[in-house]
C-alpha cells in the first residue's frame, strides 16, 4: 500500500526536501476525499489547510451576485491547492468545489506553522516552493486577463 | 506605340497571382465567428496537394483577400478546407458565402509543420483559439501514420467553452487511447465540467519525453512566447520548436515585401518557422 510518506515524497512539490523535513510535514497530513459537487472550503471561511490533489478536479470559483458562479481555475491531479492557510488572517479568497470525485492530501495549517516557527529551514524550504507556485499562478492570471484569443490582436 | 492597356495586357502576370474560381461546397459553423468552409474547383479540375501547414489566399471578391491556412486533411483530394474567424471586412465576407457561391483561391503557399521530418519522436500540438486550424492537417497527417511516432499530444487553449472549434473531432480525439487530448479555457460558468486556466499551464503535466520532442506551437504571439518558455522549462531543446506566424499579405509569394517579419517575409520562409530562425525578431517589439 502506498503510504502517505511515500506519496508525499515522490510529489514534485516535495521533491528534494531533507528526510527529516519530510517527516515533519508527513505529522500534519492526512488522507481525504469528496464527492463531485461538495465543497473543499467557501470564501471567508478559516483557510486552515491547503491540498495535495491525487486525482480528480476542483473548481476554484467566486461568486458574483447576479453572474453567479465564475470559475476561475481548476486544478487536478498533481497540483497544489491553497496557500492562504500561511497568510494571516487565514482566510479563503474563493470557493473551492469538487468537479468530480476527488482524492487529496490535506496538510493542516496550523500544525505546518508551528513548525515552521520551531524550524525555520523547513518553513523557508516550504515556502521557496509556495513561492514558485504564486508565480506560475500570476503568470496565468495574467495571460487570462489579457483575453488572448479576444478579437485584437 | 502600345497603349497602358496593351502593356497591361501582355505583362507577364505570374501565375500565382491568378485567382482560380472555387465553389463553396459546404459551410460549417463552429462558434459564433468561426466557420468552416469545404470548397472545390469551380470548373472540373484536381484539388492542389498541400502540406499540413500551408495557406491559400481566399479572395472575397468585392471585397479583399486574405492569407488563410488550409484545416483539413492532406489525404483529402476531394475538397479543399479553411477554417475561419470573422474578425474583419474580408474575413466577415467569407463567412458569409453560402453553398453554390464563388470565391477566388491561390495557393497553396509557404512552409509547412514538420511532421514527415519528425518520424520517431513524441509530437507536442499546441493551439490556441483559431490556432488549431492551422494545426489540424499535421494531427490528421500524425493519425493516418500514428506507428511512426512516438507520443502524441495536444493541447488546445480556447477562450470559453462556447469558442471550442472542432468539437466532434476533439471528442474522438479525445477517445483514442493512442493521443492525450487536453482542453483548457480561459473562462466558464460552473455549468463547463473541463479545465479552467491558460494553455500553457497544460504543459507541464503533459506526458512526452522533452529530449525527444518536437512541439508545433500556434496560437497569438504572447500565447506562443509563453508556451516557449513552458516548453523550455520541460527541457525541451529551442531547434525543437515550430512556430507559425501571421502579419498582414499582399502577393503571398515573396514580392512586395508586406509581411516582412525580421529579415524573412512569412508568405515564403514562413509561417511555419523553426524557434531560432526568428527567436531575435521574437524578442523585438518593434517587429
Ligand atoms: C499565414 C496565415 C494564416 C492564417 N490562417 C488563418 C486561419 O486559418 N483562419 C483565420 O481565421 N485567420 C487566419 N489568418 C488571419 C487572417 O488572415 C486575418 O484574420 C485576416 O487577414 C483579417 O482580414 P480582415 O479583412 O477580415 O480583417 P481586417 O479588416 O484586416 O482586420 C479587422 C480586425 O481584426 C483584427 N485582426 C486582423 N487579423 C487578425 C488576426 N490574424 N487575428 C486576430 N485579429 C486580427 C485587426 O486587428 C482588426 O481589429 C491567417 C493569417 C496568416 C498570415
Ligand atoms: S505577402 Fe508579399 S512578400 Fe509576403
Amino acid at each position: 500500500m502506498e503510504t502517505l510518506e511515500g506519496i508525499l515524497a515522490e510529489h514534485p512539490f516535495l521533491h528534494g526536501l531533507a528526510r527529516p523535513h519530510l517527516e515533519l510535514i508527513v505529522g500534519c497530513a492526512s488522507n481525504v476525499r469528496f464527492d463531485p459537487g461538495q465543497f473543499l472550503f467557501h470564501e471567508g471561511e478559516e483557510a486552515d489547510r491547503f491540498y495535495i490533489i491525487r486525482h480528480g478536479r476542483v473548481r476554484v470559483e467566486l461568486f458574483a451576485p447576479g453572474r453567479g458562479p465564475i470559475t476561475i481555475q481548476t486544478v487536478d491531479d498533481g497540483d497544489i491547492l491553497g496557500w492562504s492557510w500561511m497568510l494571516a488572517p487565514y482566510q479563503w479568497h474563493f470557493d473551492a468545489q469538487a468537479v468530480e470525485l476527488t482524492r487529496a492530501i490535506a496538510l493542516d495549517g496550523e500544525c505546518l506553522r508551528a513548525k515552521f516557527e520551531r524550524d525555520h529551514d523547513l518553513g523557508y524550504e516550504v515556502l521557496k516552493r509556495f513561492a514558485q507556485i504564486m508565480q506560475q499562478r500570476l503568470d496565468a492570471t495574467r495571460l487570462q486577463l489579457l483575453d488572448l484569443y479576444g478579437n485584437s490582436r | 506605340m502600345a497603349t497602358v492597356a496593351e502593356t497591361a495586357q501582355r505583362a507577364p502576370v505570374p501565375e500565382p497571382m491568378v485567382p482560380a474560381l472555387y465553389q463553396i461546397q459546404k459551410v460549417r459553423r463552429e462558434t459564433h465567428d468561426t466557420f468552416t468552409l469545404d470548397i472545390r474547383p469551380q470548373v472540373q479540375g484536381s484539388i492542389p496537394r498541400f502540406a499540413p501547414g500551408q495557406f491559400n489566399m481566399l479572395y472575397a471578391y468585392g471585397t479583399g483577400e486574405v492569407p488563410i491556412s488550409i484545416s483539413g486533411d492532406p489525404a483529402d483530394t476531394a475538397r479543399m478546407v479553411h477554417t475561419i474567424r470573422a474578425v474583419g471586412a474580408v474575413s466577415r465576407a467569407l463567412c458569409e458565402l453560402k453553398p453554390g457561391g464563388v470565391l477566388g483561391v491561390r495557393g497553396p503557399f509557404g512552409s509547412h509543420w514538420p511532421v514527415d521530418e519528425s518520424a520517431g519522436a513524441d509530437m507536442v500540438l499546441v493551439a490556441g483559439g483559431i490556432g488549431l486550424a492551422p494545426l489540424r492537417p499535421a494531427l490528421y497527417r500524425l493519425l493516418a501514420e500514428r506507428g511512426r511516432y512516438g507520443r502524441v499530444v495536444l493541447l488546445y487553449g480556447a477562450r470559453t467553452p462556447e469558442d471550442i472549434l472542432f468539437h466532434r473531432e476533439l471528442k474522438q480525439w479525445r477517445a483514442q487511447f493512442d493521443l492525450e487530448v487536453h482542453v483548457t479555457v480561459d473562462r466558464a460558468t460552473s455549468k463547463w465540467q473541463g479545465s479552467v486556466g491558460v494553455v500553457t499551464t497544460l504543459i507541464r503535466k503533459a506526458s512526452f519525453d522533452p529530449p525527444s520532442t518536437v512541439a508545433l506551437v500556434c496560437g497569438p504571439e504572447v500565447m506562443m512566447r509563453f508556451t516557449i518558455g513552458e516548453l523550455q522549462r520541460r527541457g525541451l531543446a529551442t531547434e525543437s520548436i515550430f512556430l507559425s506566424m501571421e502579419r498582414n499579405m499582399k502577393c503571398g509569394i515573396g514580392l512586395c515585401g508586406h509581411c516582412q517579419y525580421g529579415p524573412t517575409f512569412i508568405c515564403k520562409d514562413g509561417p511555419v518557422y523553426p524557434y531560432p530562425r526568428i527567436a531575435p525578431a521574437f524578442a523585438t517589439r518593434e517587429i
